[in-house]
């Protein structure tokens, strides 16, 4: 019981004081709003307990918009105090503590959710299918993420933040350097969602191998389901990992054990070898669905199919196979002899050359094309040139030798946000203007999209261009401060300039939302954008039963052969049949909430109050394991209902583009 | 006849959970209350290891399982490359150079 009750809230910080105020008042505002428009059961219906692929998908990306937004303020605290030499803004602990959730809560709380969403609406559509394999499982994932985050986010305002960095290195992060209860957050919390992700990709490995429609071989999936797929399979074998060094870094803080302890026989580096044992594959997990979105979008905005269609599937794969093999590149400089080294620096270049190819193969996809500069379509053009400055850096930073001097600077932190941010963000956004239209029957604003792009592309440039320089200046990564006869105010003030043009980009991003809600017109093709895969062949947005009659394929990009031989398009009445459909539950929920409850105990290390929420975990497991709920049938004549409202006249597809 | 299976009692589950809970009580008996050299130690829980993985394998993994062995085979490769990779690939990395000290 290491707390004492007067540090059970974060006192004496303005900024935090601020953020409890808001935190309380919105929920709060949000409560009675609820209540007074008598929503509660709308909510608890349609939503919490939902095992509906694409309203679960469409959560993960709300909450993903979120933690964008609150990732996003720790990266503006930061710049801010940097933005002068000596800053008195943040003290170095909140420093430390800021750039740690910053670095979580984006890749883990904000770029998988969002890709793990786009996932859940689009790859049951695309494949044909009428849910993913395991529906009430993917509920399970999702509110198991929810509360891994939840319980994450709290901790600036509860007990405290963890504040080893994203990596948590031992021994910083063990009990003897870090005694406080911010890294048990650690700890718990990333256990917890990591589970859900765990199942998102057995899911979804199930789903695509087990539920393509009639036709569909593995060679003529879109290739936004080849990335996924390839996804889920690294999932499943990275995510262990982390996993059991999560377990152990657990033990080592709450039962005194010695796995990564320098004393008591325990190892150090172990922890580190582990962490990027899952954490190099994991930056792959998140960077392939999003080329996966650029597949998709360059190719309809190209209005051709995908250029070299099987070089991409060999080239995903081979960037799968070589991800697993190339951690050692974050910790080169622990001096493991030139043979690992070299091994390590040869594997990770080896990278650049199936990456490679599928720069190509978009650049050929759009060669000849006629190009239709879209919101979504200029997102997949920016990202070209701004990951390849992340690549090339990268294969710099890959030479061992050369690394030496390029660790720990702000070279690398420019590197990888030229990774991250043009490949997982510019692609979310990317998909976001692209598959809104078939999430929600309407439309973002083009104009507006517009802006959010200038903005958001040229602030991202500003920002983190200048910290390439700063990096080979010999600026250090997280380093609150420096001194002014360093001569780095000038490019880090160009930086923090930079950030807030970004912030403005993510602003109008979030008008583009609320405008679009009030006053985009609702009237709209369900295949505005003239397509080319099966997600676009049914209604916007998707009836809940997605396809009334599955479709069945013949060729790649089955929709667009579709229209153009006019075929499959019309449903007779004779060709509906019932549909079976798996009914809502509220133990994925349930089970969220028990896990959050267990979890928090456990990071106050109260054992016995953990032991007895844990009680409420087994009940969860037990209560699953005697439900024999069988789903229910969807008539006919319900069908008939819902089919004849969308589809325009006797059975028609819209497929005119606004 | 996989409905009849699953009906059944699942004795071969019992078993391993079993074995498993014995050869884990084992290993950390020979680890904790012994007095043999650490080297010792260190080659007995390793292959009590490698022997419950292998009864795991057979007892929860349905290796005996499925309509061709394709997915068996597929599955085994899978599993070996991430043994090489990790358990071969950890040890190769933290013994070498000036990691060992
Ligand atoms: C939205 C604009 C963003 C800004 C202004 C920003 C800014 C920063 C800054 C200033 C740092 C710390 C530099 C230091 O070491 O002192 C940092 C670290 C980091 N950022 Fe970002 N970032 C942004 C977006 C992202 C995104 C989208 C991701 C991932 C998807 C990301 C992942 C990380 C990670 C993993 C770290 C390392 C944290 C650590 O050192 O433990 N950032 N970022
Ligand atoms: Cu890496």
């Amino acid at each position: 019981m290491g707390i004492k009750w007067d540090e059970f809230f974060i006192t004496g910080d303005p900024l935090i004081l601020g953020s409890q105020i808001a935190i309380l008042l919105t929920m709060i505002g949000a409560v009675a709003a609820i209540t007074y428009l008598k929503k509660w059961k709308y909510l608890w219906t349609e939503w919490l307990t939902t095992v509906d692929h694409k309203k679960i998908g469409i959560m993960y990306i709300i909450s993903a918009v979120l933690m964008f937004f609150r990732g996003g303020m720790d990266g503006l605290l930061m710049k801010a105090q940097t933005s002068q030499p000596e800053m008195e803004f943040l003290n170095s602990q909140h420093y430390n503590e800021i750039f740690t959730t910053h670095g979580v809560i984006m890749i883990l709380f904000m770029a998988m959710p969002f890709l793990i969403g786009l996932m859940n609406v689009v790859i049951p559509l695309q494949i044909g299918a009428r849910d993913v394999a395991f529906p009430q499982l993917n509920a399970l994932s999702f509110w198991l993420f929810f509360s891994g985050a939840m319980l994450f986010n709290i901790s600036f305002v509860i007990g405290g933040s963890p504040d080893a960095g994203w990596t948590s290195y031992f021994p910083l992060a063990g009990k003897e350097f870090s005694p406080g209860i911010g890294n048990n957050y650690y700890a718990v919390a990333l256990q917890i969602a990591g589970i859900g992700t765990l199942m998102s990709g057995i899911n979804f490995i199930v789903t695509i191998l087990k539920m393509r429609t009639k036709g569909m071989t593995l060679m003529k999936m879109p290739m936004f389901s080849w990335t996924t797929f390839v996804t889920s399979i690294l999932i499943v074998a990275a995510f262990p990992i982390f996993t059991v060094a999560l377990a152990l870094m657990t033990f080592d803080r709450l039962y005194g054990t010695h796995f990564f302890t320098v004393s008591g026989g325990g190892m150090d580096m172990l922890w580190a070898n582990l962490f990027w044992l899952w954490g190099h594959p994991e930056v792959y997990i998140v960077a392939l669905p999003a080329f996966g979105i650029f597949s998709e979008v360059i190719a309809t905005f190209s209005r051709k199919s995908l250029f070299g269609y099987k070089s991409m599937v060999f080239s995903i794969l081979g960037i799968a196979l070589l991800s697993m093999v190339v951690w050692v590149h974050h910790f080169y400089t622990m001096g493991s002899g030139p043979a690992v080294n070299s091994f390590f620096s040869i594997t990770t270049m080896a990278i650049a050359i199936p990456t490679g190819v599928k720069m190509f193969n978009w650049l050929f996809t759009m060669r000849k094309g006629r190009i239709k500069f879209t919101s979504a379509m200029l997102w997949a053009l920016a990202f070209v040139p701004c990951f390849v400055i992340g690549g090339v850096t990268g294969v710099m930073l890959a030479m061992g030798a050369a690394d030496y001097q390029y660790h720990n600077t702000l070279f690398l932190v420019a590197h990888f946000h030229y990774v991250l941010i043009p490949g997982v963000v510019f692609a979310v956004f990317a998909g976001l203007y692209y598959w809104w239209p078939k999430m929600f029957g309407f439309m973002l604003n083009e104009k507006i999209g517009k802006w959010h792009f200038w903005l958001f592309v040229i602030g991202f440039n500003v920002t983190f261009m200048p910290m390439f320089f700063l990096g080979l200046n010999g600026a250090v990564r997280r380093a609150y401060t420096y001194s002014a006869e360093s001569g780095f105010e000038p490019l880090f003030l160009l930086s923090a300039i930079g950030s807030i043009i970004l912030a403005a980009g993510f602003a109008v991003f979030c008008y583009n939302i609320y405008w679009s809600i009030r006053y985009a017109d609702r009237n709209i093709s369900s295949d505005p954008w003239d397509a080319r895969t099966l997600e676009w062949s049914t209604a916007s947005p998707v009836q809940f039963y997605n396809f009334a009659k599955l479709p069945e394929v013949k060729s790649l990009d089955p929709f667009w052969h579709m229209k153009k031989k006019n075929e499959g398009l019309t449903l007779h009445d004779s060709e509906i049949e019932e549909i079976h459909m798996p009914s809502n539950s509220w133990l994925p929920i349930y089970m969220g909430v028990i896990f959050g409850i267990a979890g928090f105990f456990l990071v106050f290390e109260w054992h016995i109050a953990a032991a007895v929420a844990a009680i409420g975990i087994f009940a969860g497991l037990i209560i699953r394991s005697f439900d024999y709920n069988e789903g229910f049938h969807v008539t006919k004549d319900e069908i008939h209902r819902i089919e004849n409202a969308w589809r325009k006249t006797e059975g028609e597809v819209h497929d005119h583009v606004s | 006849m996989e409905h009849q299976q699953s009906k059944s009692f699942p004795i071969s589950h019992v078993i391993g959970f079993v074995a498993s809970l014995v050869l884990t009580f084992a290993a950390a008996g020979i680890a904790l209350k012994t007095n043999l050299s650490f080297k010792v130690i260190m080659w007995i829980i390793g292959s009590l290891a490698v022997i419950q993985a292998g009864m795991q394998l057979f007892m929860f993994m349905h290796l005996r399982e499925g309509e061709d062995g394709k997915t068996n085979l597929i599955n085994m490769i899978y599993a070996v490359f991430m043994v090489i990779v990790i358990v071969v690939g950890s040890i190769w990395v933290l013994t070498s150079g000036h990691a060992a000290h």
